[in-house]
């Protein structure tokens, strides 16, 4: 690693060495099993990744055969999942995880109690894919036969293709479980470089071939969904193999990083050099570099790194009309429109991103969680409004309501020592006895803090002063944490509650400040209702939180899940309940999505929300680049 | 349409007499049993004072300080003191000890003037559950001083949150009851507020924080002022405005609307509104006029119904009616005007819940009675007397009609029907008296009241009677309205034709729009509900392009065309008199006497034959009918405010309304009434 010649150097590799392993401390599964009790971290573990040598890009987590490590049909690894074991306590299986190999005795009456779910109610998922179910590919032969010949690998085996046509929306994994699998694509490829993505597109405009690029299939917009009415041989382009870090500049802190790379791989790798991102959405395991910037992406750490609009420096798209790029790496100018806005946020209908230059910090010293009980959210959302006002927000601030406080609580593992289940119970003794919270009302903000260690120590003073002039109490760093384990592992509980008849979607967008009581109110009591009216058996688990904070408003997060025993189509009740969210959110002045893009699932509103001018200004982009519409998955517009 | 407010079931709802289990228990215990409305879920409760704090705090209020002080030339904290004075004049301070009191009076008061007070209880449950869920909005009808009352203390017998209520000004001025009324929950707003801004930003501040924060109902009577007709009032819509913003705005999730609807078999100020409507200045509200009307106590009033209508919800009734994003690029705290889609919005609800209280108002037999006898030539009334049993078969046949439209009675069960008749006759001796099989009219007796003032006495106590028989036939007239303005329409066009017969039915609606309460843009279907109702009794035939009287209808016909004929009759009368008028501009108060004067004359003459003519409120519709249709402009000169005359425009209307020219549906200026 080049390092600055400077006399300091030696000490600045301790420090460094020093800092991975505090950041390691945090992410890894420590070998003392009694600690796991006090902090639970939630990605899987970043320093075991699965060797595949058949790929180049060794230690990247993501082979070329996804199905070799990850479910075709749920979320994440294979090796990892929630089940009710024999005793009927929930576990969490595999090796990869905190929570993995634990039992977590709260879960199941928290399900029987939330959603009237029961052990005795199971659905099976489809345990294996029926290959036959799959239609057989519509190949353009010339196409295949000029693609041969670049040598670039290719496949149209059933499970590839199947494993490329859905991101994680509700209805497409209900779909997968159920074994109904609709128009897939007719053929994967998996181009190793931007070279090679040249290739690519002029062959598929050549032979007039729809192309559909494919991250990290972390979509949850219906952005990977073959359009049904598209005729023409669909070919997804996956850049899971493009995953190199090509360059460091730490005169300048950039690193040039090719867009297949998902985040847990950029992250540890830069992290080798001392470098971070600092870029964490909740999809960061397995979501990739490209996708990030075609759906403007949003991280949990943004307050202290940015949003990934904010960290590009520079990117490579190739376009059916050639390669768009910057003449130079500058933080900033003045030169008309941003082309980069084009394609921020295109979510893959202009071209492929395949090179971005990117913002680097070094890694932070020092970490720490904590988490802020409040009596009720109203002034939760007094506290963060404050901590925005003052713009001291740490790393990350997050406000969970009651119900969503309730849930982590569910997923608290097995206390091992009597101590600990004492001392528990006289934390909450303390706050609903003695400072006379209810239960029922009280939520919790959980704050992760980073940078150096005396910094961060005033930072959180301060903001400790906040939360408590607006009547909140410190709660702890073990709360906060697993706060943050939450959105990691909810995809997993997603799978869990399919196979008791729960189903269930996350959904966000972003508000002003005043608007923020409103529009969780109303959206949460919308839900209730929507269920209701649609002959939902039991009330609906309806919670949000606010994830993000920013000058102006705030980023709003809602979970909503029901259990749908009784329902003759219940992703329709679903897709109805969802919809009508959507539009409670824009009647109360939130935004269409403020990271998860618009996709398909959300096209019907782009035009009221950046009018008929916006539309056109889009589609002319559109026009202009991809006239004869190659990169066809129809999002956005 | 009609099923969707229709809010009551048809079957019979379950009326319990509340008066009846709470005789045995006393009243002192009563006062003193233990209150406990289950919580609201949405808010915990907050006192008066931090009502009143967050009020003055508001960013609204904030920014309209600013404007008012720019606007005035006065300083920030001299605007921020006079909104303090507001405030403090109106504003609620509810207190449980008070609303003990007043439990306890007025179960005293109307234990003793009413012989049952009827509340249907699925009513009462209902709504119990919605003041839990979200803000509910008591809407009463307002007929009596006695409404103020009866909502709060059936509230508190049935452990639901006791509601603060808007109160006229004049209320707060009566001593020590002023502030009895303020901390039973009564809060205070200034009449004729106009275009004063500072007064209408606090009172809406108030009003919606009340709204938002949710954890008490509040009470409002839509029509804005007490019926001096005891007929419903077209709806004032400022208030309306105030509940609805909150959920335009996305600040509630939802508010519940209730109508609710109190029928009184006998109204305690009768005779003092039948008074003022023939220009006895109506007293003003002080204790001591108060204490001097104990003497009201001394009789009996009957019966009273409290018919709690089903909870509305405002979300539903409002959706696809307005778009909420329209809020989204501005502050919501900023001063805005309503848009027109939400004033449209806000004033066909208001019509609407109008026309839920009309619907579960219950009628009386003497309502029905009072039709009946204003079809008798006056003569046969005051000197000959009307036979008992003409009477009788008269009223049931009515009844029978009524019913047929789909009317609420409240005809005693299992009792014979000359026993009711008697009996309501006894009830109203104020008005009527029987005597030998005859009834005859009471002609109120000199010595009683001195009303010196005006002329021709004689005249005017026979027209006193006549407007008190007209006020409780008014209790019914919502019943048959919609027929009989298609009845009229048959007989003006004297067409069968539907197409015509709905043109003229719409211009009549029109006409008489402040007359009647009719729901904003809904002529047509008023026209078909107008015509199977006529059907269902068999009065027409209805066929796709025709609608012709039948063999058996004519009765009906006329008996709906004769009750809107005192109406025809005064309108045209004041027609002829803006017409016959040399000068072409004229005051108000001017126009009032000299109608009162030429109608005086002419009953006297015998050429007119109704007393109604002579109603200062039937008077003041004529005017804002004609300045809506544009017949007449009001001039702002200075202080007195004077009209102008189109007089061909008005002798247009008269004719139309004789059938003299085909009528044709006027396009009336936009409603500017907030």
């Amino acid at each position: 690693m080049a390092s600055n010649s400077s006399g300091d150097g030696s000490s600045r590799h301790q420090i460094a060495r020093h800092r991975l392993s505090v950041i390691a401390g945090h992410l890894q599964r420590p070998a003392d099993s009694n600690a796991a009790v006090l902090a639970v971290d939630c990605k899987s573990q970043g320093s075991q990744p699965n060797v595949n040598t058949g790929d180049r890009g060794e230690g990247r987590t993501i082979p070329r055969r996804r199905q070799e490590i990850m479910k075709w049909n749920g979320w994440g690894y294979s090796d990892s999942r929630f089940l009710f074991n024999k005793k009927g306590q929930a576990e969490f299986t595999g090796k990869r995880y905190r929570l993995s190999g634990m039992i977590i005795p709260g879960l199941k009456d928290w399900m029987e109690g939330t959603f009237g779910a029961s052990l005795q109610h199971k659905t099976q998922a489809t345990p294996v894919l029926n290959t036959s179910a799959v239609q057989p590919p519509t190949l353009n032969e010339a196409f295949v036969k000029e693609l041969k010949s670049t040598g670039i690998p290719f496949s149209h085996e059933a499970e590839d293709r199947v494993f490329r046509a859905h991101g994680h929306c509700l209805h497409e994994i209900f779909a997968l479980r159920e074994g109904k699998i609709g128009r897939v694509p007719d053929m994967v490829v998996w181009p190793n470089c931007h070279n090679d993505v040249v290739k690519i597109v002029e062959l598929a405009c050549k032979h007039n071939v729809c192309l559909i690029p494919y991250g990290g299939g972390t979509s949850v917009s219906s952005a990977l969904e073959c359009p049904p009415e598209e005729t023409r041989s669909i070919v997804s382009l996956d850049t899971s193999q493009m995953n190199r870090i090509l360059w460091i500049d730490e005169k300048n802190l950039t690193a040039h990083v090719e867009s297949g790379i998902v985040g847990q791989d950029l992250e540890r790798l830069l992290n080798e050099s001392g470098y971070c991102t600092g870029h964490e959405p909740d999809s960061m395991e397995f979501s990739s570099l490209g996708g990030w910037v075609a759906t403007r992406a949003s991280g949990m750490k943004k307050n202290i790194y940015g949003n990934i609009e904010d960290l590009v420096v520079h990117v490579k798209m190739v376009t059916p009309r050639g390669v768009i790029e910057k003449s130079c790496q500058v933080p900033r100018m003045s030169t008309g429109p941003d082309i980069h806005h084009f394609i921020l946020g295109s979510e893959g209908t202009l071209g492929v991103v395949t090179e971005v230059t990117i913002k680097i910090r070094p890694m932070p010293e020092y970490q720490k969680y904590g988490s802020v009980v409040f009596p009720n959210f109203e002034q939760g959302v007094a506290c963060l409004r404050e901590v925005a006002r003052q713009r001291c927000a740490p790393a990350s601030i997050r406000l969970m309501d009651n119900e969503q406080f309730k849930f982590g609580h569910a997923l608290k593992p097995q206390v091992s020592s009597i101590f600990t289940s004492f001392l528990d119970g006289l934390k909450k003794f303390y706050i609903t006895k003695f400072k006379g919270f209810d239960p029922n009302r009280l939520c919790v903000a959980t704050l992760l803090f980073e940078g150096d260690r005396e910094k961060v120590l005033q930072h959180e003073k301060q903001v400790y002063d906040i939360a408590a002039k607006l009547g909140g109490l410190a709660a702890g760093e073990d709360n906060g944490q697993r706060g943050y384990m939450l959105t990691f592992v909810i995809a997993y509980l997603r799978d869990l509650g399919m196979d008791y008849y729960v189903i269930g979607e996350s959904f966000e967008t972003s508000v002003p400040w005043d608007r923020v009581l409103d529009i969780c109110r109303n959206v949460k009591a919308r839900i209730v209702r929507e269920c209701k009216d649609k002959g939902v058996q039991f009330p609906p688990l309806s919670t949000c939180r606010v994830t993000q904070t920013y000058d102006a408003g705030a980023c709003v997060y809602f979970y909503f899940a029901f259990n749908y025993r009784g329902l003759s189509d219940p992703v329709h009740v679903h897709e109805q309940v969802e919809h009508a969210a959507r539009e409670e959110i824009l009647a109360n002045g939130g935004s269409l999505s403020h990271h998860h893009g618009v996709g398909k699932l959300r096209k019907e509103w782009m035009r009221e929300t950046v009018s008929n001018v916006g539309m056109g200004m889009l589609k002319s982009v559109k026009d202009y680049v991809d006239p004869n519409n190659i990169f066809g998955n129809r999002n956005l517009l | 349409m009609v099923n969707t407010y229709r809010g009551l079931d048809r079957d019979e709802e379950e009326f319990v007499d509340i008066l009846e289990d709470k005789r045995h228990c006393s009243d002192l215990s009563f006062a003193f049993r233990t209150f406990s409305p289950p919580p609201y879920k949405g808010a915990p409760t907050c006192s008066s004072t931090e009502l009143n704090q967050a009020v003055l705090e508001s960013q609204y209020l904030r920014y309209v300080i600013q404007e008012v002080a720019v606007e005035t030339g006065s300083s920030v904290e001299e605007v921020r003191d006079k909104v303090c004075r507001i405030l403090q004049e109106m504003s609620q301070n509810l207190q449980l000890r008070f609303i003990r009191l007043m439990g306890f009076t007025v179960r005293k008061v109307f234990k003793r003037l009413f012989s049952a007070i009827y509340v249907n209880m699925k009513g009462v449950s209902a709504l119990q559950q919605a003041t839990q869920e979200f803000p509910v909005i008591l809407m009463p009808n307002h007929r009596s001083y006695i409404d103020f009352l009866v909502v709060s203390y059936i509230l508190f017998s049935y452990d639901i949150p006791v509601p603060v209520i808007a109160a006229g000004i004049p209320l707060a001025g009566m001593k020590i009851v002023g502030e009895i009324l303020r901390r039973s929950g009564a809060f205070f707003i200034r009449r004729a507020i106009g275009s004063d801004k500072l007064y209408w930003a606090v009172l809406s501040e108030y009003v919606q924080t009340i709204v938002r924060r949710g954890f008490v109902p509040l009470e409002f009577f839509v029509e804005g002022f007490r019926s001096r007709t005891l007929k419903s009032l077209p709806p004032k819509l400022g208030m309306m405005h105030m509940i609805l913003e909150p959920f335009f705005k996305g600040q509630v999730y939802d508010v519940t609307l209730l109508p609710i609807s109190i029928s009184y078999d006998r109204v305690l100020e009768e005779s003092l509104l039948a008074h003022e409507l023939l220009g006895v200045p109506k007293p003003r509200e002080s204790t001591m006029a108060l204490l001097k009307a104990s003497k009201v106590l001394q009789e009996n009033y009957g019966r009273m119904h409290v018919n709690f209508g089903r909870p509305l919800s405002v979300r539903q009734l409002c959706e696809g009616k307005i778009n909420r994003c329209q809020y989204n690029l501005i502050p919501r705290d900023l001063p805005q005007k309503p848009s027109g889609e939400a004033q449209a919005c806000g004033s066909w609800l208001a019509h609407m819940m109008v026309r839920l209280q009309e619907e579960g108002a219950l009628i009386s037999p003497w309502s029905l009675m009072a039709c009946t006898l204003l079809q008798v030539p006056t003569t046969v009334l005051t000197e000959e007397g009307l036979l008992f049993h003409q009477l009788t078969e008269q009223t049931l046949w009515l009844r029978k009609l009524a019913l047929d439209f789909g009317a609420h009675l409240s005809w005693p069960e299992k009792v014979p029907d000359s026993d009711v008749m008697s009996s309501t006759l006894a009830l109203h001796r104020s008005v009527v008296y029987h005597k030998a099989g005859r009834v005859y009219l009471v002609r109120e007796d000199e010595d009683e009241r001195k009303y010196s003032v005006i002329p021709e006495e004689e005249m005017m106590r026979t027209a006193a009677a006549f407007l008190m028989l007209a006020s409780y036939r008014n209790q019914c007239l919502h019943v048959f309205v919609r027929p009989a303005l298609l009845a009229l329409a048959m007989s003006i066009t004297k067409s069968t034709q539907r197409d015509e017969l709905l043109t003229c039915f719409c211009f009549l609606q029109e006409v008489f729009s402040n007359e009647f309460v009719f729901i904003p843009g809904r002529f047509s279907q008023d026209f078909e509900e107008a015509c199977s109702l006529l059907k269902n009794c068999k009065a027409v035939h209805v066929s796709q392009w025709e609608v012709a009287v039948s063999d058996t209808g004519l009765e009906v016909l006329s008996f709906l065309q004769e009750l809107l004929k005192p109406f025809i009759d005064s309108y045209q009368l004041m027609f002829r008199f803006l017409c016959e008028e040399r000068d072409c501009v004229f005051r108000e108060k001017e126009f009032l006497s000299a109608v009162r004067t030429l109608a005086t004359k002419l009953i006297a003459s015998g050429e007119l034959h109704t007393y109604e003519s002579l109603s200062s409120d039937m008077q003041k519709n004529v005017l804002s009918m004609l300045q809506r249709l544009g017949a007449v402009t009001k001039l702002e000169i200075s202080e007195n405010t004077e009209y102008k005359v189109n007089k061909s425009a008005v002798r247009r209307i008269g004719d139309m309304l004789a059938g003299r020219i085909p009528p044709q549906i006027v396009q009336a200026a936009p409603d500017a009434r907030l």
